[in-house]
């Protein structure tokens, strides 16, 4: 069997569903040896060994949601970063510096984010 | 035929390498953290403790699995599937020999950093599903951190990458071999001390471990995400967790020590395997001294120590390399 790009590719598909596969198997094997004895008081929430008090799925902190909108956007440069670091030595001289002036303007970017107070945790 | 049975066989490989990792580290792990504290650690199950992972995985097996009623049935199902599929993918282009590979990608690390980031998703699905507020300010508080170290993953990984002008694993480790000044193995730590640095850190609040665990944070948030977790279920989640560390030793290995190379000599094909996992390992004895050592960051510290130090400095290292590499190999 010769390796191919279609070959490692195909192990990709494979082992996705394979590995999903490993995950029920485990599961079921794990439900044919356990005990099952149901009882209301284990099929509640753990919280502090009291009831629980107040729903969860309420707002949450909304900090969360401006990291996330950063994180998108630096996400996204570095798929740009990959190739350019892959060709980087083949590459003119000019290329490098247009990507040090797409990084400058991120830092740009992030600078300001930092002064308008996106990174402080409140 | 051959080609099922080739891609069979890499399955059983991976599924064991996997396993056998997840036991030998959770004991590791006990042994280690135990001797920082000044304990002896697990001594009871069979010689020097040695057992004592598999009595863990037979009372996971045998556990009753316990699903709380309020919970969000499908999400919490799914969950432990998304955070154990991708884990159990990114040992995919982990080459432990030149010839010793589930898929020779030439994404490699990229590849790994792609399926691993599906590991937050899973992290807050766990969380929210659960209904518990441990769980679901744990899972956000990973999804925050996780997101946040994602980047100097990501930017420090392009050191070495610059370096061997591939993502290639094979010719990223080919790149290594031999010495600068006839003694020093040309390994990419040396030239991007500061990348290693930066991964070093990034790989250890990405696999959520102290000081960067806010996820689980026993002492404020009992378990965190997989607080109403139990069983077999819970098992896969820990077993990500374990995975992961080796993933991150593994990448590490890869980019900055050479792989599978011995410094000075030439490694014979056999040995290849065994120089790799025994570098993985020391890097991950490394990783659980400082687990072991270091108090946990609050959290808008450790948001903070992200986005205003890591991810400007790596800014500063990828453009600083970029352009020392460009204008030294011509």
């Amino acid at each position: 069997m010769e390796p191919s790009y279609a070959f490692d590719y195909t192990v990709i598909a494979w082992f996705l569903i394979g590995g999903a596969g490993f995950v029920t198997v485990a599961l079921g094997l794990s439900r044919l040896l356990q005990p099952r004895k149901p009882n209301p008081v284990k099929a509640e929430i753990y919280e502090c060994g009291l009831e629980p008090i107040g729903p969860v799925w309420v707002q949450f902190k909304i900090g969360y949601y401006v990291y996330a909108l950063l994180f998108v956007l630096f996400d996204v440069e570095a798929v740009f970063l990959y190739p350019w670091a892959v060709t980087l030595k083949m590459l003119p001289l000019y290329v490098v510096g247009e990507m040090v002036i797409f990084l400058a303007v991120l830092g740009l970017g992030l600078a300001y984010a930092w002064k308008e107070g996106a990174l402080h945790w409140r | 035929m051959s080609l099922f049975l080739a891609i069979l066989l890499r399955f059983v490989g991976l599924v064991a390498l996997l396993l056998v990792n997840g036991v030998v580290l959770i004991y590791m792990l006990r042994k280690v953290l135990a001797r920082l504290h000044l304990r002896i650690g697990p001594n009871r199950t069979g010689p020097w403790g040695l057992l004592q992972t598999t009595a863990d995985v037979a009372k996971l097996l045998t556990k009753e699995d316990l699903r709380a009623t309020p919970t969000d049935r499908l999400l919490f199902n799914t969950a432990p599937y998304l955070v154990f599929v991708p884990a159990f993918m990114a040992y995919i282009p982990i080459a432990l020999s030149p010839v010793l590979v589930a898929a020779h990608l030439d994404t490699g690390p990229l590849f790994v950093f792609a399926v691993l980031s599906m590991v937050p998703l899973g992290v807050v699905m766990a969380g929210w599903a659960s209904n518990s507020k441990w769980s679901l300010i744990g899972g956000m508080r990973a999804a925050g951190l996780q997101i946040a170290y994602e980047v100097p993953l990501l930017l420090s990984a392009l050191g070495p990458v610059m370096i061997a002008g591939s993502l290639d694993p094979l010719r990223i480790v080919a790149a290594q071999s031999g010495t600068w000044l006839g003694f020093i193995p040309r390994w990419f730590v040396l030239p991007q001390i500061v990348a290693f640095f930066i991964y070093a850190i990034a790989s250890q609040a990405e696999t959520q471990q102290t000081p960067f665990d806010m996820s689980e944070a026993e002492s404020e948030l009992i378990c965190g995400f997989s607080n109403e977790y139990g069983g077999m279920r819970f098992g896969f989640l820990y077993l990500a967790e374990f995975s992961n560390m080796f993933i991150a030793s593994a990448v590490g290995t890869l980019l900055f020590f050479g792989g599978w190379q011995l410094p000075w000599v030439a490694t014979p094909l056999w040995l290849a395997p065994i120089v790799f996992i025994v570098k993985v390992y020391i890097g991950i004895y490394f990783m659980m001294w400082a687990r072991g050592s270091l108090p946990r960051f609050r959290m808008d510290q450790l948001l903070g120590f992200a986005w205003k130090v890591l991810i400007p400095v790596s800014l500063v290292w990828v453009v600083l390399s970029g352009v020392v590499i460009r204008l030294v190999s011509r």
